[in-house]
């Protein structure tokens, strides 16, 4: 499975969604997660993937993890999986 | 002065999910003590407790309610649900910004401690799930019952060791007296029963490995159980409006502090805190027929528990029934207090005293009538639970049948 695939199986599990309402376009507040989903997805995220996300929730924008859509998401997973492996 | 009555009861403990379950085991002297289900138990040297039976938290909370519910969390949500349901009462505008949820427990979120130092600590991870300190936290529960079902006025957790749950109603019971709150959810729960909680207990070499025999001369220690009692407290006149089933009143209660020892209890602090009680619900030494008593089944308590109950009721004390329902549910540490208030709630509403089950042997230093192993009919006006905690902090209510 592809990273994407992954992160939309984690997203979608949060969301209480299938995997096929989650595109690479969708935006985690379309998908109805809020603060504290997010903050689960982060988790599930590095669980899933073995890295360190640098994500601070108390301002999510000042991080340096984009999160804007699960496209981004996957952009970024993929640079911290090469970084840190 | 304003009067305050019991309005429902829940629970969820080792003798049953539901307050009906628990009643029939406690006239049925069941126990519900038995060989702990818990990782690593091999490597306890303490291997019985009073487990919750055929529980699973997947029946009951969905995924997410789980990253957020302590098993302690998950006990109050269900006994909560039981007893506003019973009571029957709705939190909504100005009634419901006057009242508000005081709970006891003792090691709150102990059981999500225990499994995320061990996912640290043993298992060398570097990260936990983002929801653990509000899962662990120990007013966790409290909150989750105000939001649950909208009470907004007054909430938060009292930790006094044992007797958490006799202070937490105790303090909901002079809330809605003095007028501060109309209604309170109260009572209290507790879930030690992981490695960690029972290793920490066994330390202090006051458990028993086979069984909990309070007064009896064969006793050699406590039993840990777990679960959670919880109630709904009203204001008298209130309660009557809305024509809502009422199961007792709660008449008195007092504390008091030993101010002696962080482990053995004294006699006078336990006598202080019956005898407070008894004055502060205007009722003499006479007018009482049941004590539930804090009996744990270790050789100084029960020998305290009797000497201050002899002091305190004199002549009295021989026609006195007391029983230890610990027998049956364990010690539930932090929510013993309100599962024991349920043992006073079956004496004054059906007449039935909960017997001390395990009483193999009379023990002089405890010559009073524990009721032992059989449950016996009797006509109760006036009931009092005791609870009396480590670091010498006594709790002590006083319920009078409703008529």
């Amino acid at each position: 499975m592809s990273v994407q695939d992954r992160i939309i199986e984690i997203i979608a599990a949060q969301a209480l969604l299938d995997v096929s309402d989650v595109t690479p376009e969708s935006t985690l507040e379309e998908l109805g997660i809020d603060s504290m989903g997010l903050v689960e997805c982060i988790f599930a995220i590095e669980e899933e993937f073995d890295i360190l996300i640098p994500f601070n929730a108390n301002d999510p924008s000042e991080s340096d993890f984009d999160i804007s859509s699960v496209a981004t998401i996957t952009v970024a997973v993929n640079s911290l999986i090469s970084r840190q492996s | 002065m304003r009067r305050v009555v019991i309005t429902g009861a829940g629970s969820i403990n080792a003798l049953g999910h539901s307050v009906a379950q628990t009643f029939e085991a406690f006239a049925a002297g069941h126990c519900g003590i038995e060989q702990l289900r818990i990782r690593d138990v091999e490597r306890l040297s303490v291997q019985i407790g009073a487990q919750v039976k055929g529980y699973e938290q997947e029946a009951h909370f969905n995924r997410q309610q789980i990253a957020l519910y302590d098993r302690f969390t998950q006990f109050t949500l269900l006994a909560a649900r039981e007893a506003i349901a019973q009571a029957g009462v709705e939190f909504r505008g100005e009634f419901a910004d006057r009242s508000g949820v005081v709970l006891g427990t003792s090691g709150g979120g102990l059981t999500t401690q225990d499994e995320n130092y061990r996912a640290v600590y043993e298992e060398g991870k570097n990260r936990v799930h983002p929801f653990i300190v509000p899962k662990l936290m120990n007013n966790a529960a409290a909150s989750h019952v105000s939001m649950n079902w909208n009470l907004r006025g007054p909430s938060f957790t009292v930790a006094t060791a044992c007797a958490s749950s006799n202070h937490a109603m105790g303090l909901a019971f002079q809330m809605i007296r003095s007028g501060m709150a109309d209604a309170m959810v109260t009572g209290g729960s507790e879930s030690m029963l992981c490695f960690g909680g029972v290793k920490a207990w066994e330390g202090l070499r006051v458990m028993s490995k086979d069984g909990c025999r309070p007064f009896s001369a064969t006793r050699n220690g406590m039993v840990q159980g777990e679960g959670a009692g919880i109630f709904v407290f009203e204001e008298l006149e209130n309660a009557r409006k809305r024509g809502a089933p009422i199961l007792a009143e709660v008449a008195g209660f007092a504390m008091s502090s030993d101010a002696s020892d962080i482990v053995t209890p004294s006699k006078q602090g336990a006598s202080r805190a019956i005898s407070g009680a008894l004055k502060d619900a205007r009722l003499s030494p006479a007018d009482v027929q049941y004590i539930n008593a804090h009996g744990t089944g270790t050789a100084v308590n029960d020998k305290t528990e009797c000497a201050a109950i002899a002091d305190v009721f004199g002549q009295h004390a021989d026609e006195l029934m007391i029983s230890s329902t610990k027998s049956m549910h364990g010690h539930a540490i932090g929510g013993t207090g309100a599962i024991e208030l349920l043992a006073c709630l079956m004496a004054l509403q059906e007449g039935v005293i909960a017997p001390t089950i395990g009483y193999e042997e009379p023990d002089p230093e405890c010559a009073l009538d524990v009721v032992p192993n059989v449950a016996r009919e009797a006509k109760v006006d006036v009931a009092l639970s005791n609870a009396f905690a480590f670091g010498g902090l006594n709790a002590v209510l006083a319920l009078k049948r409703f008529s």
